[in-house]
């Protein structure tokens, strides 16, 4: 699922690092409603070209951080960049940002060409320039045969492409998704994911995607900002997010995975499935184990030098197509969850599991919010 | 099998009950204006029952009555002064009402829609007692500043209604793509405001068209149509009134189907997308 990402997850944040200033600086952005903290100390930098998706549950504050951005509510303190201009102090028709609203907000009163065209006609564009770009931007996304139609006369889909055109049609410099998805059914959507992707190739434009689904924040983005609560627990690539969650929370959130509490002295980590050496300071840590880590050691098998090595009994199968999750309970309180691809394995069977050291990430404990 | 057909009998005799009933119903709400509709062509004048030998004299002797077109006229021109200014303070209180956040807004509130319950003669009199401190001489003016400020509520209610059903998110989109505060209102908040804004007006206008009690106690010299007819009846009825009452009946009922229609329209459009926002959150669900 990375594998298309990969490449351009690499010069995102080659361009972080490197000398071109990032096209968007949130710093220390700070959102109350009232005596309600919805969003503390945010700070993320946007690249040129990259593909950001705010992730997080209903409530998280990733909402309300992107309509901060496109200027319908302000921070209650922080500031927000773009190249050298603050943008909070601008009201939202300054912005060259647009917006892909969740219902996607066409005007009922225009056509789809019309609703296109606005942007170019408020900005007293020519008309020839203003038929010219509308074509344009329709063709891009395959609406053309529907321009003339009302809005209410499209499907959802279609209404989302519209909604699409209406925002790339300005060419923004930065284009702000709020869960423009989550109104499709999940075969449109899964084809849509992919389109706008590509889309968003093509024209280069930065894009801001909100999305409480981390298997499309997944499929689409460049780097991930995982939101919980109003804080910012995490900004990596899918990748690196998956792999080297910095916290128990992104370590849940994002695909399944087992958490162990150990307790670490003098560099070696103590609980109930095992010990192994690591390099952290003494006390309680918590290590986050990914179900496709651990492997199923066939009977009269050997293991691999260094492995972590437990016996557990099967207690619950869950079919996933190619793969299949198990419940093993290796004592009272530890039972892991392993991705198995054989199906081998039978329920109540007593068998023995393996994983590797380094495959066990240590995580930060997240704190409990409310 | 037996007793299915008693049951289908005791079901039919009941619908029986109910069909007569509806009638009754409808015939003591329509039977009057029937009645009325009826003499305004009928020869003999108001006596007579049945009517006979049908004419169209009345309607001949109404519109050579300069009087009665007089009135007409003065109402025509109340209704139109009246939706003016009912409109031009309805419409602004009805934004206020959706968008603004103000001390006292829930007693702004009472205030605006108060006249809709308040009787007529109240408002009449209180109007009264306030121009003659002020010093007007009652005249039409005075009557269509009374209607005005009575229908207030009647513009205010429509057009809130309307603003309760527009998609906040359009206008957020509007100011997103470059439109500033004023284009949008004009842009998109207007144009989704045009059928309340039309219902309202039509609805003022008839309400204006056909108020008396208000009327009475701010007329000067001249007669709004309901208040001239209501002087000729104390002389006594003639089929002429008939006439004119079946016209205005005519003109109230096109204007009322008018404002139905447009209200229809409007709810039409707002249920479809109440449907695609209920899709829309199952396919999220």
């Amino acid at each position: 699922m990375g594998l298309t990402t990969t490449s351009l997850s690499a010069t995102a944040t080659a361009t972080n690092s490197s000398a071109k200033p990032p096209l968007l600086r949130v710093r220390n952005l700070a959102k109350r409603f009232g005596k309600n903290v919805v969003l503390r100390d945010i700070s993320l930098d946007v690249a040129e070209g990259e593909f950001l998706t705010i992730l997080g549950e209903s409530g998280s504050g990733k909402t309300t951080l992107l309509r901060i951005i496109a200027g319908f509510e302000s921070a209650s303190s922080g500031e927000l960049w773009m190249g050298e201009e603050q943008l909070g102090r601008q009201p939202p028709y300054r912005r060259r940002v647009n917006t892909v609203f969740q219902h996607y907000a066409l005007f009922p009163h225009l056509t789809v060409e019309q609703n296109v065209g606005y942007g170019l006609r408020v900005a007293r564009r020519p008309e020839t320039e203003i038929a010219a770009r509308v074509e344009d931007a329709l063709a891009k996304v395959k609406m053309t045969a529907h321009a003339k139609a009302k809005p209410s006369k499209i499907s959802g889909g279609q209404q989302q492409r519209v909604a699409l055109a209406r925002a790339l049609v300005n060419r923004p410099r930065l284009l702000l998704l709020d869960e423009p998805l989550s109104a499709l059914d999940a075969n449109l959507r899964r084809q849509m994911q992919v389109e706008l992707k590509s889309l968003q190739r093509e024209v280069g434009i930065s894009f801001i995607f909100v999305t409480h689904d981390q298997e499309e924040a997944m499929v689409m983005s460049d780097r991930i900002a995982l939101l919980r609560s109003g804080e910012l627990e995490q900004v990596a690539t899918p990748r690196e997010i998956y792999s080297q969650p910095a916290t128990a929370y992104v370590a849940q959130f994002i695909g399944h995975t087992n958490l162990l509490k150990a307790d670490v002295q003098g560099g070696i980590a103590r609980c109930v499935a095992g010990a192994w050496p690591v390099e952290a300071a003494d006390g309680v840590a918590l290590f986050s184990l990914r179900p496709e880590n651990i492997r199923v050691i066939s009977p009269g098998g050997v293991g691999t030098a260094g492995g972590v090595r437990v016996r557990g009994r099967v207690r619950h199968q869950a079919f996933h197509g190619a793969t299949e999750l198990i419940r093993v309970e290796c004592s009272e309180n530890l039972a892991l969850v392993v991705r198995t691809s054989s199906g081998a394995e039978a329920m109540e069977e007593e068998i023995e599991l393996e994983f590797s050291p380094t495959d066990a990430v240590l995580v930060r404990e997240s704190a409990e919010r409310i | 099998m037996e007793l299915l057909v008693t049951r289908d009998a005791a079901t039919a005799e009941r619908s029986h009950w109910l069909l007569l009933h509806c009638v009754a119903v409808f015939a003591f709400l329509y039977l009057p204006i029937a009645i009325l509709v009826l003499y305004s062509f009928n020869g003999e004048g108001v006596g007579g029952f049945p009517p006979h030998r049908l004419t169209l004299d009345w309607y001949r002797t109404l519109f050579a009555d300069e009087p009665i077109w007089d009135s007409v006229l003065n109402s025509l021109e109340v209704a139109l002064a009246a939706m003016a200014i009912s409109l031009a303070f309805g419409v602004p209180a009805a934004l206020a009402l959706d968008r603004a956040q103000f001390p006292g807004k829930a007693l702004f509130r009472r205030l605006v829609l108060l006249p809709l319950i308040l009787p007529g003669i109240i408002t009449g009199l209180s109007l009264l007692m306030l121009f003659n401190v002020a010093g007007m001489k009652l005249s039409l003016l005075t009557i269509a500043l009374g209607h005005g400020t009575a229908l207030i509520s009647v513009a205010t209610t429509e057009v809130f209604a309307g603003l309760q059903k527009l998609d906040r998110a359009q206008e957020e989109a509007s100011l997103d793509l470059g439109a500033n505060y004023w284009q949008t209102f004009w842009r998109i908040t207007v144009p989704n405001l045009k059928l309340p804004i039309i219902g309202a007006a039509l609805l003022i206008f008839t309400l204006s068209l056909d108020e008396i009690a208000v009327s009475f106690f701010l007329i000067g010299r001249d007669n709004t149509l309901p208040l001239e007819i209501w002087g000729r009846l104390r002389r006594g009825i003639t089929p002429e009134i008939n006439a004119v009452s079946t016209v205005i009946f005519g003109f109230s009922l096109i204007a009322i189907v008018l404002w139905y229609r447009l209200r229809m329209r409007g709810e039409g459009a707002t249920d479809a997308g109440i449907e695609i926002v209920e899709v829309a959150e199952g396919g999220q669900a």
